[in-house]
């Protein structure tokens, strides 16, 4: 037990539920913009200490700080239970992180009607910190719901381009998705026998008494793609790109850095330990999907794309690809290397994201065909774009790097034909990483830009975007020379989750 | 032989107990009372007679609910004619809590039409005691009658604009399609009545097939008998015609349009869920008919949550997007039913859908209820343009409203739908919680279309006239408020409801 006199999850929860209640209930604007940055704040001291205390908290039942609250659904073996493994530690740190970077971003956009845009920022962020720390697979699934309402409000009223059909496009995918995995997560409920939502319930359960092979294939099956859709698998990728190029930064920087990772994170924390016999019958199609899908086919397509945002949003969903093959290889060293690149992946796409709309606010522009030569109007922008394109490319020295390398030496046990392809599409992201670089910041400088800087000369990064952007840029480097900070406790989880059901439960 | 015909009469006469059915008969009493006022009052005080329905009801509802778990419970009264159960509490309070609502609702809308108001908080009293008897009743008799009254109230209530061609048009549709579902249903008695006969009792009283446990009874004796199979169906009909449920929802889009809006919402709700309490009362009945019950009542859930969900899909005016929603609604409900034959937790589901159902659906008709025009059965998707920079307050109440009906979490429906679905798959209806996920998934763009033209800007160039700031007493304001807070808390923490659903 901690040793904090309240509970520090449920604050991290609350907290920023709490300052958008106060925003809705009419809090003049002045306060709001103050109480925006506790509530950003909060959870971001919160998810620091607890990176810092994890390994000396008590653990119970392989999770530190558990608490459990009633709400009234215990007949149904529902309760809000909260708690971190090695696991959800670190998604934990990276939705307190961004989240702080995003919210600092927000505050200072200055974007219209600015207190329903925090309002909504903060709810998705508590959404984000309880859907890290939730125990119960039921809260778990609640709060990622609860934190994507907001996402599509805000690419609705605050979006670019296409943003109807943008908002409503997203909105129907991602429900499909949810509806999927919903019911994959009551089949896991009812089927299991437990009559309990709660994770440490379910898996003590089922490694007593595992289900048959055929009921693990389909549940299996049924968060495959429920989650597969919220983490944009390919071929049901689609709503991605598109969203992203049309959200709001800070809402593009949440869902793309911390959001999206909920259905990875799923597959980790409750499919596959929970269902070990199930990932055997689905682990070609994934993989092959994944790397011809996702990383092949996606990352050409990144190649051809014009405008920066869409850009990003396809590489993140190439990036994803590597997740799922990490997956579909059910080992401790691929899970674990999945963990890690979430992590790495979160901090660099946020960053990417925030730099895109910085860029944008000096160019007037998102197609990358209509920059150029900005690295000597704006060095220091430059130095940050090129440090975050490096590390998605997983440069060693970023975080990155340890994902991929621990994804590709898992994958080589699973199948070296299946590695060699995925190696490939490194370098297809090199390849449209660098040129971005080169298109947007090098080469002499296009007439249409010419003409844009010529009536207002661009200014470099200002506080108010080189703070957020530091941030995550520190964290990337920080995790990238010290894995060890994330690995440690993360292996020991993995290792007592991973090898525990599926010994017990093979024939 | 007087004598033993006297002491009948006394045994009659004690089992009548007056007291059970109290919350009905003060209700009874109050609607007869806004009429006395009517009188007696002078002119300019006949704006506070609503006041005074809107107290007394609240006052009952209180009542009710102190008293939840009376003495009465699981007891049978006027010679069988009621039942007293918990879900007859649930439901009476159910019926209290609308009329409750659509009191408010009128008194906003009727203030835009000239029309007399007290008549029609009057008529809606008389059919919610209906209602409350309707739930409870044991005996087809005591079914038909209160059903009728309720029916007979709406032919009214629906034609109340008697300007409007629409409110006309409505009303005498309304009356066509519910004379036909009384005959069916009235059918459907006759025939289990015919088939079940009389039977003298060991303690010489006469039972008739009226009574659900003789008819029950038979059936389990009986079963596979075919004017028995006849009757069931006609009787099914009947009750499909009052929820909505495919193939009898053919009335509802323009009788939900041509109703005055507090109508629409008495009938979307109230109605409603007095189906679905005929329905369940019922289907226990027919019970040992379950190898005929399952497979008609599948395929109608299944059809209809995809006609509702695809039907409303190109809806323009709002009253009949809401009625169309209605009906996928119903087709949820009727899953949860379904699912009540196996597992005892899907009532408990059933209830707290038709609770959040009733919270969110008077979330959304209070606000169509302020934008609405002077033309109430005009309500159009477009009117709602820009609704969020000149109303706020409507708007953010829409959204969660609409929010909730659409089942997204956190809100209320939400729960309300995952409790359906964790029944229905523990129950194994695997296909139809297959079309009901589409249906959500439908569902999501027209409810997210209506939020989309209250909160986003338009990309039109040419937008219609945006909606004006719009003025809302404190009163209405509270009430809005009251159920949206209710429904996000709802989602939040169930509370004594949660045990509705946990601890059956």
């Amino acid at each position: 037990m901690s040793q904090l006199p309240f509970d520090p999850l449920l604050l991290s929860v609350v907290a920023p539920l709490a300052v958008a209640a106060a925003i809705a209930f009419g809090l003049p604007k002045r306060w709001s913009v103050l109480l925006a940055y506790a509530g950003f704040g909060v959870p971001a001291l919160i998810a620091l200490w607890a990176w810092i205390d994890y390994s000396s908290a008590a653990q119970a039942h392989g999770y530190a700080y558990l608490v459990r609250h009633s709400t009234g659904l215990d007949g149904l073996g529902i309760s809000l239970t909260l708690g971190l493994n090695g696991i959800s530690l670190p998604l934990f740190v990276l939705a307190g992180f961004v989240g702080l970077a995003a919210g600092l971003y927000a505050i200072r956009s200055g974007a219209e009607r600015l207190k329903l845009y925090l309002m909504l920022l903060l709810i998705m962020q508590g959404g984000l910190m309880g859907v890290f720390a939730s125990v119960d697979i039921f809260f778990f699934y609640f709060f990622h719901e609860l934190a994507l309402i907001p996402t599509f409000i805000m690419i609705g009223v605050w979006g670019g381009r296409d943003r109807n059909y943008a908002a409503m496009k997203v909105t129907i995918y991602l429900t499909a998705g949810a509806m999927l995995s919903l019911i994959g997560l009551i089949a896991l409920y009812v089927k299991s026998g437990a009559d309990s939502f709660d994770l440490i319930t379910l898996r003590a359960y089922l490694a007593a008494h595992p289900l048959g092979a055929t009921v693990q294939h389909n549940i299996f099956g049924l968060l495959l793609f429920g989650f597969g859709i919220l983490v944009s698998l390919w071929p049901l990728h689609t709503w991605a790109p598109l969203g992203y190029g049309a959200a709001p930064s800070s809402a593009a920087m949440l869902h793309a850095g911390v959001l999206k990772k909920f259905g990875l994170y799923g597959l980790i924390q409750v499919a596959l330990p929970l269902l070990p016999l199930g990932v055997g019958g689905w682990a070609h199609t994934l993989a092959w999907l994944a790397v011809i899908g996702n990383v092949l086919v996606v990352g050409f397509i990144t190649i051809a794309q014009r405008d920066l945002k869409q850009m990003i949003g396809y590489s993140s969903v190439m990036h994803m690809g590597y997740a799922f093959l990490g997956i579909a290889c059910y080992s401790a060293v691929g899970a674990g290397g999945v963990v890690l690149m979430m992590v790495a992946h979160g901090f660099s796409v946020a960053l990417l994201f925030l730099l895109a709309t910085s860029i944008h606010h000096r160019t007037h522009t998102f197609d990358m065909g209509e920059m150029g030569g900005l690295a000597q109007k704006t060095p220091v922008l430059a130095a940050f774009f090129v440090a975050a394109t490096l590390a998605s490319i997983g440069l060693p020295g970023f975080a990155n790097f340890w994902g991929e390398l621990s994804i590709f030496v898992a994958l080589w046990k699973f199948s070296p034909l299946i590695t060699a392809l995925a190696v490939a599409g490194v370098i297809i992201s090199a390849i449209y990483g660098l040129r971005s670089v080169a298109r947007v910041f090098f080469g002499p400088a296009t007439d249409e830009l010419n003409r844009v800087t010529t009536a207002n000369p661009p200014a470099d990064l200002s506080w108010s975007e080189k703070l957020p952007a530091l941030i995550l840029l520190a964290a990337l480097l920080f995790v990238g020379f010290w894995p060890k900070s994330i690995s440690t406790p993360l292996n020991a989880t993995l290792d007592a989750v991973y090898s525990a059901p599926a010994r017990s439960a093979a024939p | 032989m007087p004598i033993d015909l006297l002491h009948q009469a006394h045994s009659a006469a004690t089992s009548n107990q007056w007291a059970a059915i109290f919350p009905e008969l003060a209700l009874g009493c109050l609607a007869l009372l806004l009429l006395l006022l009517e009188i007696v009052l002078p002119k300019a005080a006949h704006r506070h007679i609503p006041l005074v329905a809107l107290l007394g009801q609240a006052g009952l509802l209180v009542g009710l609910l102190c008293n939840f778990d009376s003495v009465t419970l699981g007891a049978t009264s006027f010679n069988g004619l009621l039942i007293h159960s918990h879900q007859g509490q649930v439901m009476r309070a159910f019926f209290l809590l609308s009329s409750l609502l659509v009191t408010v609702l009128s008194m906003i809308s009727l203030a835009k039409q000239s029309v007399p108001r007290v008549e029609f908080t009057h008529i809606v009293l008389i059919i919610t005691a209906a209602m409350m008897l309707l739930a409870q009743s044991n005996h087809f008799v005591t079914l038909f009658v209160t059903l009728e009254t309720v029916t007979i109230g709406f032919y009214i209530l629906v034609s109340y604009y008697r300007t409007s061609p629409f409110s006309l048009e409505a009303g005498l549709k309304y009356l066509i399609m519910g004379a036909l579902s009384s005959g069916m249903l009235l059918f459907g008695i006759t025939l289990l009545y015919g088939v079940a006969g009389r039977t003298v009792g060991a303690d010489g009283v006469v039972h008739t097939g009226f009574e659900f446990a003789v008819l029950g009874d038979f059936l389990t004796a009986h079963p596979g008998n075919f004017l028995a199979s006849a009757g069931i169906l006609l009787v099914l009909a009947g009750i499909a015609f009052k929820i909505g449920a495919f193939p009898f929802q053919i009335w509802i889009p323009d009788v939900y349009q041509g109703a005055p809006t507090p109508v629409t919402a008495f009938l979307a709700v109230a109605s409603k869920g007095a189906g679905f309490a005929v329905l369940l009362s019922v289907l226990h009945v027919f019970s040992s008919y379950h190898e005929l019950l399952m497979p008609v009542l599948t395929v109608m859930a299944a059809a209809t949550i995809l006609f509702g969900n695809l039907a409303a899909l190109t809806q323009q005016n709002v009253k009949r997007l809401i009625g169309l929603s209605g009906v996928s609604h119903a087709g949820f409900l009727l899953l949860g039913v379904l699912a009540s034959a196996y597992v005892p937790m899907a009532l408990g589901a059933v209830n707290f859908y038709l609770f959040a159902y009733l919270l969110a659906s008077f979330t959304v008709f209070g606000v169509m209820a302020h934008v609405a025009g002077p033309n109430d059965a005009e309500q159009e998707l477009d009117h709602y343009n820009g609704l969020m920079k000149s109303n706020p307050f409507l708007a953010t109440v829409l959204a969660v409203g609409l929010g909730s009906l659409a089942g997204i979490p956190p809100l209320a429906g939400f729960m309300g739908k995952l409790f359906i679905f964790i029944s229905a798959y523990k129950a194994g209806f695997y296909g139809l919680l297959g079309i009901a996920i589409c249906g959500v998934v439908i569902s999501i763009y027209y409810y997210f279309g209506w939020i989309k033209a209250a909160f986003f800007a338009s990309a039109d160039p040419s937008p219609a006239p945006e909606v004006k700031a719009i003025s809302i007493n404190w009163g209405a304001r509270l009430v809005l408020t009251a159920l949206a807070v209710l429904t996000i808390a709802l989602g939040f923490y169930q509370g004594p409801l949660g045990a509705w659903v946990s601890n059956r």
